[in-house]
């Protein structure tokens, strides 16, 4: 295996001339005597997204009764034979479009055997030796807890070694009591993706940033949901730390990562491991460990033991899948039954990186407000319609919605496309709320109504009520604060409150600014109205 | 009347002097009368009188007229076990799907009941196809009818003979199964039940593996008969028991529904007693199929009749000299002489060429054979269909049983063998040199007709029919390696061929000639054989006398 090629040079934030975090580990992991660091590749089986499986035409919903989305061929009968879906290729297309891979014009499948009694012919249909697509790469930023929006985001690239397209097995499902063991075959033979780095990423963080990169991408694609806990997007990671320029060490399977936590944790903690094991003068043996999320450890498998031999052989009842593009169509081949990449790049629709790429010249976001509104699915449309009627406060409306929308949705278990409050109305209650005709927590609630279905108004009609009509109870407070304000103007002798003077206009607003200062109720309109009042009065 | 050929029977039932129901029965007469040849497993008469039924109705409606009769009305038929017929057991000959009963049609069959055809039985067969003399299987061997004493003849007497009587209550459930049981318990100890008629093992094998339904198509149990191909399985019994049988090129016909030997070999074979009789059903069969992606989807192959004034002048008819090999019997080697002349006389051009591969053929398909099966078979394990073990310890433990008692000895040993070959340190060494060579022995064949052979003239097999004490005094395994010499290079190429009976030896046992065409040249290759099969006027084994 070639040596990790990182694109990561460090170099300094172009707005606060800090170094980036990642550049300051590097410097001082330097001071430790035996420096060891951790190598991570990763396998992601991403089930396609398609309306039947791989290879028959079974259905492929998530959730159905047990055993009631099998054909013949899913369950192996004797004499069925596969036929392969081609929404699913398109989809093992697009997908590799989207990572910048090669796609081989002529792929092939493979039988892989192994007896498992959810796998009911015995084999896989997968593709080991040509695969659909080759050689890719995925560019995505480095998140850190503390990451600053001041700075630009750390990039890293990582390598994709190839994507295969291969068959989902079935469910085992054991009942340790009685000796049983259960199986369901809805799941056998979905269509599913492989994909597979290089050993490019080093630690947890980096790998769940990739992840977080590559599942927005499969859903802008729509090739995949990536809904971990239902199983549709998993994650397997091979692991094995080593002292930078020596060879690679062991590598270690880690399975069952079923969510993105998971994946960080075990990542971090076999790292620490290994690491651990070798400082002992331990052996890493190489094995495979499934994450045990409750206590926290990786343990070894127990049906893993033994190496297996998976005597692959080529799948005979598959003809060479042949993918085209506009300049190798055969004549008198029907357009409707093949498969063209130029077709699928022409399809494609605007990727993550490029999205945000727009949203930092279109808005002037710093680049880490872009991947928090691109990263979260619906939020760029949301936010583009909210903006939209007020382009003169794009970050504004971004930080309201990264933060309090938000922090409502999560509470509420909500995503953007459960949303019924049209933009335009929660673009108010940004306005309002920077008007100071609210305070932050009348503006969560604000925004809490409106995350109700249908929204409810009930706190934007209270808070646009007083706008208009003005609070009787607390205009005596106002009174007094600008009364006090005046005070403190009148006793302030710059030559800047003289040039003031001249202009009452701008000697309103400058009062009603300082009013605001004085306490977050006073609200500019309000104390500006009062100024007026007393300026009239003397 | 159950000598006559499928196109001679249709053309009675159109002309009204013979129906679909009374043809139906002579049949089931026949097949219960033959019925110590082994050829038959699951008999499926209760269904066939349905069909004829409809189709006596049919032709009582339709008369004469051919547009609206459907092209295979009331023709009986026999399908080899190992092709999917729903509700009907497939069994493979293997205790693993003894009592397997698919939930769904073949296409290859499908294709036939939708012409009408009438199936009434499923025939006798090597288990899985792993044979070459159809005597590996759990029902025990099929015997050749031709030269065959029938015991029955003499020793059961008139009425005990009566179908309806041994195969009443077509609703029983039981009919099917009943009828298997017998054979099985009958048959491996007839010889000995009755020592003056047979000496010991002294009857002749069907040749295999699709032994039982060449037997039936000569006997005169059926007008037609499917078996599978895959290193000769359709042609070698065809040659023994002197019926002409059709392997197609591959990719003409679904293998959708036929229970794998070798997918990238086989491809279903069409038994009959003339070659415009399998063209006929070719003609049925034949055409793409959603469920096979690997059949063909161009128009490279057209139905159409085979001519009847053929002329060979323009012909050029390749000799391979590899095919005159060690063990080629004096009458075979004078048949396939006799046939180069009837070619050369009548005008053809008769060139010896060289197909220097084709020694190698047996051992590389030995080695893909096995891989093949090695992973076809990793499905039988017991959970969704087939035998399961009584050992409940684990599953593994559960899967070894299974597989151990439900396939013989020669399944296990080439799922051994393949699992063996397909190791990641052997792979290279075994399956891709394998590999290699078949595209060798395909290049051979490629450069022969490219230098403008038509049609390759060759024997199926090296001698007549075997006897059965000589046949199974040495295993599976040599028996294949000698018996599908010459049948099994064509399997590796992909390409047609059909074998014709030619005449009959010294004793009396027919021989059969090979016709290698081109790829989807089915129609050339046929009408060449057609042609010899004009010249030849072989007479079709008459068992008339057991209707007496």
């Amino acid at each position: 295996m070639a040596a990790p090629m990182r694109v990561r040079a460090p170099r300094l934030c172009q707005i606060c001339k800090c170094f980036p975090s990642s550049f300051l580990r590097c410097s001082s992991s330097t001071t430790s005597k035996r420096k060891w660091e951790g190598v991570v590749g990763l396998e992601i089986h991403a089930q396609i997204l398609a309306e039947s499986k791989l290879f028959s035409g079974a259905c492929t919903k998530f959730g159905g009764t047990t055993n009631n989305q099998v054909s013949l061929f899913d369950a192996a009968f004797p004499g069925t034979l596969p036929a392969i879906n081609r929404r699913c290729v398109e989809a093992g297309g697009q997908t590799a479009l989207a990572l910048n891979c090669q796609i081989n014009k002529v792929s092939k499948f493979d039988r892989k055997h192994y007896f498992y009694a959810d796998l009911p012919a015995g084999y896989q249909i997968t593709q080991l030796r040509q695969p659909l697509a080759k050689q890719g790469s995925l560019r995505f930023p480095i998140l850190r807890g503390d990451i600053s929006p001041k700075c630009p985001l750390d990039y890293m690239t990582v390598r994709l070694e190839q994507i295969q397209l291969e068959q989902d097995s079935g469910k085992s499902i054991h009942n340790e009591d009685d000796k049983q063991s259960l199986i369901d075959l809805n799941r056998a033979g979905v269509g599913l993706m492989e994909i597979i780095t290089a050993p490019d990423l080093s630690s947890g963080l980096e790998s769940v940033s990739f992840l977080r990169e590559l599942i927005g991408i499969l859903t802008t694609v729509s090739t995949c949901n990536c809904k971990m806990e239902e199983g549709s997007f998993r994650v397997d990671a091979n692991i094995s730390v080593h002292q930078p320029g020596e060879p690679l060490g062991t590598r270690v399977e880690v399975k069952n990562l079923n969510s993105i936590r998971s994946v960080k944790n075990a990542i971090d903690y076999e790292i620490r491991r290994q690491k651990q094991q070798l400082q002992q003068g331990k052996q890493i043996i190489n094995d495979t460990r499934s994450w045990d999320v409750s206590a926290g450890l990786t343990l070894p498998m127990r049906d893993k033991e033994i190496e297996l031999d998976y005597r692959f052989m080529p799948e005979p009842n598959l003809p060479p899948l042949h993918v085209y593009d506009n300049t190798s169509i055969p004549a008198g081949l029907n357009p409707s039954q093949i498969v063209n990449i130029d077709v699928l790049q022409q399809q494609l629709p605007p990727l993550p990186a490029q999205q945000k790429q727009d949203l930092v010249t279109t808005y002037g976001l710093p680049e880490l407000y872009a991947h928090r509104i691109e990263v979260k699915p619906g939020m760029r449309d949301y936010y583009k319609k909210v903006v939209e009627a007020r382009p003169k406060d794009p970050i504004y409306i971004a930080v309201r919605m990264m933060g309090e929308l938000l922090g409502e949705m999560n509470k509420k278990k909500l995503e953007f496309n459960d949303i019924t409050c049209s933009p335009e109305t929660f673009g108010e209650a940004c306005d309002l709320r920077k008007l100071n005709a609210m305070t932050t927590r009348e503006f969560e609630k604000v925004v809490e109504d409106l995350l109700e279905n249908p929204p409810s108004e009930t706190h934007l009609n209270r808070i646009r009520k007083r706008l208009l009509m003005g609070s009787r109870d607390s205009d005596e407070q106002l009174e007094s604060i600008c009364r006090q304000v005046l005070e403190d103007f009148e006793q302030g002798s710059h030559l800047k409150n003289a040039k003031l003077k001249r202009n009452p206009e701008k000697l309103l607003i400058f009062l009603a600014q300082q009013a605001t200062k004085k306490s977050v109720e006073v609200r500019f309109v309000h104390a500006r109205t009062v100024f007026k009042k007393l300026l009239n009065k003397e | 009347m159950l000598s006559l050929s499928l196109k001679e029977a249709l053309s009675r039932l159109k002309d009204g002097s013979l129906s679909a129901k009374e043809l139906c029965e002579k049949c089931i007469d026949r097949a219960v009368k033959t019925r110590e040849l082994n050829a038959i497993v699951t008999p499926t008469y209760s269904q066939a009188r349905k069909q004829a039924e409809v189709a006596a109705q049919t032709w009582s409606r339709t008369g004469k007229s051919t547009t609206s009769a459907r092209k295979l009305e009331g023709l009986p038929i026999v399908v080899k076990d190992n092709f999917c017929t729903k509700g009907v057991h497939t069994t493979c000959a293997s205790r693993m799907l003894e009592n397997y009963v698919p939930p769904y049609n073949a296409t290859v069959v499908q294709r036939l009941f939708t012409q009408g055809a009438v199936l009434l039985g499923k025939s006798n067969m090597d288990e899985y196809g792993m044979g070459s003399g159809s005597v590996d299987s759990i029902f025990g061997p099929v015997r050749n009818p031709w030269k065959y004493e029938f015991t029955n003849t003499r020793t059961i007497p008139e009425g005990t003979l009566d179908t309806s009587s041994l195969l009443a209550s077509p609703q029983s459930p039981g009919e099917a199964l009943g009828t298997r049981g017998l054979h099985r318990s009958v048959h491996p100890g007839t010889g000995g039940s009755n020592p003056g008629l047979h000496e010991e093992g002294a009857w002749r094998v069907a040749g295999g593996s699709s032994g039982g339904s060449a037997a039936a198509v000569a006997a005169g149990i059926c007008f037609g008969a499917l078996g599978s191909d895959t290193g000769g399985s359709t042609r070698n019994p065809s040659s023994y028991c002197g019926v002409v049988g059709l392997k197609s090129s591959y990719g003409l016909l679904s293998r959708h529904g036929l229970i794998p030997l070798v997918n990238s070999l086989e491809v279903p074979g069409i038994m009959a007693r003339s070659v415009d009789d399998v063209n006929t059903l070719q003609n049925i069969m034949a055409g793409t199929d959603e469920h096979d992606s690997t059949t063909l989807t161009d128009d490279r192959f057209v139905t159409s009749d085979l001519p009847e004034d053929i002329d060979v002048k323009h012909l050029h008819i390749g000799i391979p000299k590899e095919y005159h090999a060690p063990g080629l019997s004096p009458d075979v080697l004078d048949a396939w002489r006799r046939a180069a002349d009837k070619f050369e006389q009548a005008g053809a051009k008769v060139t010896e060429v060289s197909l220097p591969h084709t020694q190698y053929s047996i051992l590389c398909y030995i080695v893909l054979c096995c891989c093949e099966v090695a992973s076809n078979m990793a499905r039988y394990d017991g959970i969704e269909y087939g035998h399961r073990g009584q050992q409940e310890l684990s599953t593994e433990q559960m899967y070894a049983m299974s597989r151990h008692e439900g396939f013989n000895e020669v399944v296990r040993g080439r799922i051994f063998a393949g699992n063996f070959f397909l190791l990641r340190r052997n792979y290279e060494q075994y399956f891709l040199k394998a590999q290699r060579v078949r595209r060798l022995i395909k290049d051979d064949f490629t450069r022969v007709f490219d230098e403008g052979v038509n049609v390759l003239l060759t024997p199926t097999t090296l001698t007549d029919a075997p006897r059965y004490d000589w046949f199974t005094a040495a295993d599976n395994r040599t028996r294949n390696e000698e018996q599908d010499i010459f049948t099994q290079p064509i399997n590796m190429a992909g390409i047609p061929a059909v074998t014709v009976p030619a005449g009959l030896t010294s004793n009396g046992l027919p021989i059969g000639l090979q016709f290698i065409g081109q790829m989807f040249k089915d129609k050339e290759m046929l009408t060449v054989a057609k042609w010899f099969e004009q010249q030849v006027q072989f007479e079709n084994l008459n068992l008339d006398h057991l209707d007496n």
